[in-house]
């Protein structure tokens, strides 16, 4: 009996010593292909490719696979949660096996990473890239990557829209977006939805579509009208209009401004999906989300650019960029590094990776090989392609150079207060403009 | 017997003290030494002395934090205490169906902080809704709401603590107290209460601790909502180290000084309590 006891307690330890161990990367979802392959993998380096965005975490595990069938050089995927990409991050590179491959969001997240960016200006996959735009900079070292350009604005429901007596076409402005919506408010209950917009939560689900994303614009003009992309103190020229579109944002919306605060990410989602909304303010990666459910079919929806009413918004297009840049690990072993180069220009050269990247991900790359066929088959993608052939200006990603993520929360919690009644504008205009100079500084 | 057990002696504590020194000494001892340190890598550091601890005190929000969480700790140890000892008098009365309830009371402690948090969220959304406002409308919702979450989960833990330490008080006491004409008040005062001070002190340390360290709930229940003004001394530490490029040893120092603070209250507590003791 007692030898059992010893038997059955060393085994509890046991299991106990090995959950411990696999915990550490309980938030992310490992996996490693075939071992077959390990056996190779001395001699031919290995691939660990950190993933950034959760919607395709598949995919990319699947074509990591695919590359060791063609190539036999091991390729481990693992994706963070959402929101967990920087924590994880810093605790995966401090590993003695740490990633080779990872992400970073733009300036400002290379900043905090650029001591561990391999130079990538004499790599293939540098010279796949259309342009220099997509390119990451620090003096004259390229240290990332753009791999994937994505579009934002302000997606609608084409078949509510024309229940309300209207076209896309009737709205080219901030005044013919704000008549268009306040008259669909007001007749909420005969058209049958429940507001304009759908809910702008602030939940931190939701809230970055505002701190960063709707915060774009105000920025992105006054960028254009001092001709700079990057400042150390910005003025806030367009702050009055960025009032406006936040202001119509939440009256003409499906909630009372006072739930703003709890409303989350999923639940603007589901207004507009279940035809409660006829505006949703979100961008091309919304689109697998939105057409899952299936309730909508793709000539249903479009995508209008955010008009906030500054001048020369005739001509402005959508909101296009990216933050998802490649950055390659320089203290890997340089077989591993020359792994990774190897597998990042398999995926945007050969036929299975140009293939798995546009059709099953649904990206819309920038390099030289993505035409045609390459092209994913994204309503909203089409409607940015649309904007872009009428000849209007694609607002570029100015929130990648916003002093830090210090920066947005702020702006986030006064816009909140300023919406809920519980703060004024000035809280908004003194996080905007004297919070920026404040991180800029800070982060020197 | 003895002689064997010096010897093996070794062999035995091994494994625990590998255990106890990977996964306390050496992060403790790194966590130290971190706190001089700027990083963004724990293992790739430069050294940058007391930069970061000058820092942390220029920095509102870890004040904020350090305020609120005071102030949290005296009114959570306060209730948590109060209605804990009230329900286990109740409790020690011979009430039909004890057990039951005493099983009913507990049950909070088995859920874990994250999901008490998100399930407590649902709950206060649902009332608050009626008068249309949610949780993270105001910073005293959350307040609030997080004492609420705590002394529903903490209240039948501590309870089950006060149970032992009243009905290990002598019953002869109480017949004594009867026959020289003591009031139910006089009797509580007198013999109750000091005699159960051991679980007092027991009950009030637990409480003071968790009340400073407390982070899941806070983390699910809120989140530091509104703009971090429901945010407590844990939740801006993680959020300071996570969340801002470049102040990850700032961070680091904040989570010394915090280890510092509930040693020094949680030392000054016990010998409060433990003077107060009386011998049987």
């Amino acid at each position: 009996m007692k030898k059992f006891l010893a038997i059955a307690l060393a085994a509890v330890m046991a299991v106990g010593m090995t959950a411990c161990g696999g915990a550490s990367s309980s938030s992310a979802a490992a996996s490693t292909p075939a071992s077959t392959a390990s056996s190779t993998a001395a001699a031919k380096g290995s691939v660990y490719y950190y993933n950034f965005k959760p919607e395709q975490a598949d995919q990319w595990v699947a074509l990591g696979e695919e590359y060791t069938k063609e190539t036999g050089v091991p390729v481990t995927v693992v994706t963070a949660a959402s929101g967990t990409y920087e924590s994880t991050l810093k605790s995966e590179m401090a590993k003695t096996d740490a990633p080779t491959l990872f992400q970073v969001n733009g300036p400002v997240g290379l900043a905090s990473w650029k001591d561990y960016c391999y130079d990538l200006s004499a790599s293939d996959v540098y010279g796949q890239l259309k342009s220099d735009d997509f390119a990451l900079k620090d003096g004259d070292k390229t240290l990332g990557i753009a791999y994937v350009i994505e579009t934002y604005g302000i997606i609608y429901n084409k078949t509510l829209l024309e229940k309300a007596g209207y076209t896309a076409a009737d709205i080219t402005s901030f005044d013919t977006l704000k008549k268009v919506a306040d008259d669909i408010q007001a007749r909420k209950d005969e058209l049958g939805v429940q507001g304009a917009f759908a809910s702008a939560g602030m939940d931190s689900s939701s809230d970055w579509r505002f701190k960063t994303h709707l915060a774009n614009l105000p920025i992105y003009y006054e960028y254009q009208a001092d001709g700079i992309g990057d400042t150390d103190a910005i003025k806030g020229t367009y702050l009055d209009n960025y009032k406006a579109i936040w202001d119509l944002y939440t009256t003409d919306s499906t909630c009372e401004p006072t739930l703003l605060s709890s409303k989350t990410g999923d639940d603007a989602l589901s207004e507009f999906v279940l035809g409660e909304a006829v505006f949703y303010q979100n961008g091309t990666w919304a689109y697998a989300d939105i057409a899952k459910d299936g309730s909508l079919t793709d000539d249903e929806i479009g995508m209008l650019p955010i008009y906030i009413g500054a001048k020369g918004e005739e001509n402005q297009g959508l909101c296009t960029g990216s933050e998802n840049y490649w950055c390659v690990n320089k203290n890997a072993s340089a077989e591993d590094i020359q792994a990774t180069l190897d597998f990042m220009n398999w995926c945007v050269t050969s036929d299975a990776g140009k293939k798995a990247l546009c059709t099953d991900m649904g990206f819309v790359c920038p390099f030289e090989g993505f035409t045609g066929e390459y092209l994913p088959s994204n309503p909203l993608i089409a409607a940015a392609d649309q904007y872009i052939a009428d000849g209007k200006t694609s607002v570029a990603w100015c929130f990648t150079t916003m002093p830090s993520e210090d920066w947005k929360n702020s702006v986030g919690a006064a816009l909140l207060e300023y919406a809920q009644g519980t703060g004024d504008w000035d809280a908004v205009k003194t996080a905007f403009v004297d919070g920026w100079a404040a991180e800029k500084s800070a982060a020197k | 017997m003895k002689k064997s057990l010096k010897k093996y002696f070794p062999i035995f504590m091994l494994p625990t003290f590998l255990a106890f020194c990977i996964g306390f000494i050496i992060p403790f001892g790194m966590g130290i030494y971190l706190s001089f340190c700027e990083f963004t890598t724990v293992t790739n550091a430069t050294f940058v002395g007391f930069k970061n601890y000058m820092k942390v005190f220029t920095d509102a929000t870890f004040l904020h934090s350090l305020w609120l969480t005071a102030l949290f700790t005296v009114v959570s140890v306060i209730l948590i205490n109060v209605l804990a000892y009230a329900v286990a008098l109740l409790m020690t009365k011979g009430i039909r169906g004890t057990n039951i309830f005493r099983t009913v009371f507990f049950m909070p402690n088995l859920i874990g902080g994250i999901v008490l948090g998100y399930i407590w969220q649902l709950i206060f959304n649902g009332i608050l809704q009626y008068f249309g406002r949610t949780l993270t409308y105001s910073a005293s919702y959350g307040f609030w709401g997080l004492v609420i979450l705590m002394c529903w989960q903490q209240v039948g833990y501590m309870m089950i603590i006060y149970i032992a330490g009243l009905q290990s008080i002598p019953g002869d006491l109480y017949e004594a107290a009867e026959i020289d004409g003591a009031s139910r008040w006089q009797t509580l005062k007198k013999i109750t209460l000091p005699l159960s001070m051991p679980s007092i002190t027991i009950c009030t340390f637990l409480s003071v601790t968790n009340g400073f360290k407390l982070f899941d709930q806070n983390l699910a229940l809120t989140n530091g909502q509104p703009s971090d003004k429901t945010e407590l001394l844990a939740l801006n530490i993680y959020n300071t180290f996570y969340g801002r490029t470049g102040w990850e040893g700032v961070g680091q120092a904040k989570s010394v000084i915090f280890f510092l603070l509930v040693v020094v209250i949680a030392l000054l507590q016990l010998s409060a309590t433990r003077s107060k003791e009386v011998q049987q």
